[in-house]
């Protein structure tokens, strides 16, 4: 590369990196980007179907469950704000875990139960029913030196170009947001509803279920399902997210 | 297992029109799809709701393949008299889920 070239490139790459991460005050929920009629579902409890799960999961939180015996309401009163928190750092193991592993580790270090599979019925309505009971509130997930390391993992995955197609999430969900793939609005990719009833899964899933779908669409080999990749970039988008209201469990097109 | 929600106003006046809203837990599989090694997955639908108001059915709906899972279904009638509006939906495998809501009327 010749010397004139060089610093042409470099302003390039600076100016790419300024205008790649969207203004906090311009970021949208894709509630916003959704029907009249999806969002109305989604609004009242009464047509929103993921009630059927928040349902299942206020029974299974009360449920005795494995040889200690104890059920999740034994410990647990207050859920506000929980779901708002995660992915956290569990100081434990040193890792980050995200609801439904919280989830997962409560039940086999507490109650001794085995634990529920990723993507399971009853995990996505112990999530849903905790979800659920953080709407409304701020997305707050830590962002200090301990979770530095995630938050940068999670980042660079988010910047990478990755599979056959050769696409980095920033520059569909950062750079083209807003704009049309094959007559559907892009949206910015936040977080903020999960687990979501998607109409086209008619069911509900999880956010690695989805992010599993995009990577799919790039053609990139999807990671499994709880892999740690998916939860560092799960931190990054929720706090990518931060302070947008929490809309958990939300209905998406 | 079988999970609904029903929303009825708990109390009305009388001649008033009553929204009505159910949601029932279903996967509606059509019987059209095919697993991975080509074997037909068997329908397993509701095939009926319906809904009574004092023994008397004010509302029915036959369903059929290709309808969403979970179905939704609201639908009006007008408030006569106090008593319980009862709900029942029945399909294949045996499924059948009922709820009733009792309702006052001025």
């Amino acid at each position: 590369m010749s010397a004139r070239v060089l610093p042409w490139c470099l302003l390039l790459a600076l100016a790419w990196g300024a205008r790649a991460e969207i203004p906090l005050a311009e970021r949208r929920s894709g509630y916003l980007d959704m029907g009249q009629a999806t969002r109305a579902m989604q609004d009242d409890d009464a047509t929103n179907p993921a009630t059927l799960w928040v349902l299942d999961g206020e029974a299974l939180w009360a449920r005795k469950a494995g040889s200690a015996a104890l059920a999740c309401a034994d410990c647990h009163q207050d859920l506000r704000g929980v779901a708002a928190r995660h992915p956290a750092y569990d100081a434990a193991t040193g890792r980050l875990v995200n609801l439904e592993q919280r989830i997962n580790q409560c039940r086999t270090v507490r109650q001794q139960a085995p634990a529920l599979a990723y993507e399971s019925r009853a995990l996505l309505a112990l999530t849903a029913y905790v979800g659920r009971q953080s709407r409304g509130m701020p997305i707050q997930v830590e962002a200090s030196e301990r979770t530095k390391p995630f938050l940068e993992a999670g980042r660079a995955t988010f910047l990478r170009r990755q599979g056959q197609l050769n696409l980095a999430c920033t520059q569909c969900h950062d750079e083209r947001a807003g704009r049309r793939l094959a007559g559907v609005a892009i949206p910015q990719g936040h977080p903020t509803a999960y687990p979501i009833y998607r109409l086209e899964w008619q069911g509900v899933g999880s956010l690695h279920r989805r992010l599993r779908n995009c990577m799919i669409g790039i053609r990139a080999e999807p990671y499994a399902l709880g892999a740690p990749e998916y939860v560092e970039l799960e931190l990054y988008l929720m706090w990518r997210a931060r302070d947008m209201p929490l809309e958990s469990p939300g209905v998406r097109p | 297992m079988a999970r609904v929600v029903v929303t009825v106003p708990d109390r009305a006046r009388r001649g008033e029109i009553l929204q009505i809203r159910t949601l029932a837990g279903h996967d509606m599989e059509t019987g059209f799809r095919h697993t991975q090694t080509g074997e037909r997955i068997p329908r397993d639908i509701i095939t009926r709701f319906a809904c009574s108001y004092n023994g008397v059915e004010v509302f029915s709906a036959d369903l059929h393949p290709a309808m969403a899972a979970n179905p939704l279904i609201e639908f009006t009638t007008v408030a006569t008299e106090s008593g319980t509006l009862e709900f029942r939906w029945t399909g294949d495998n045996g499924y059948s889920a009922a709820h009733s809501v009792s309702i006052r009327v001025d």
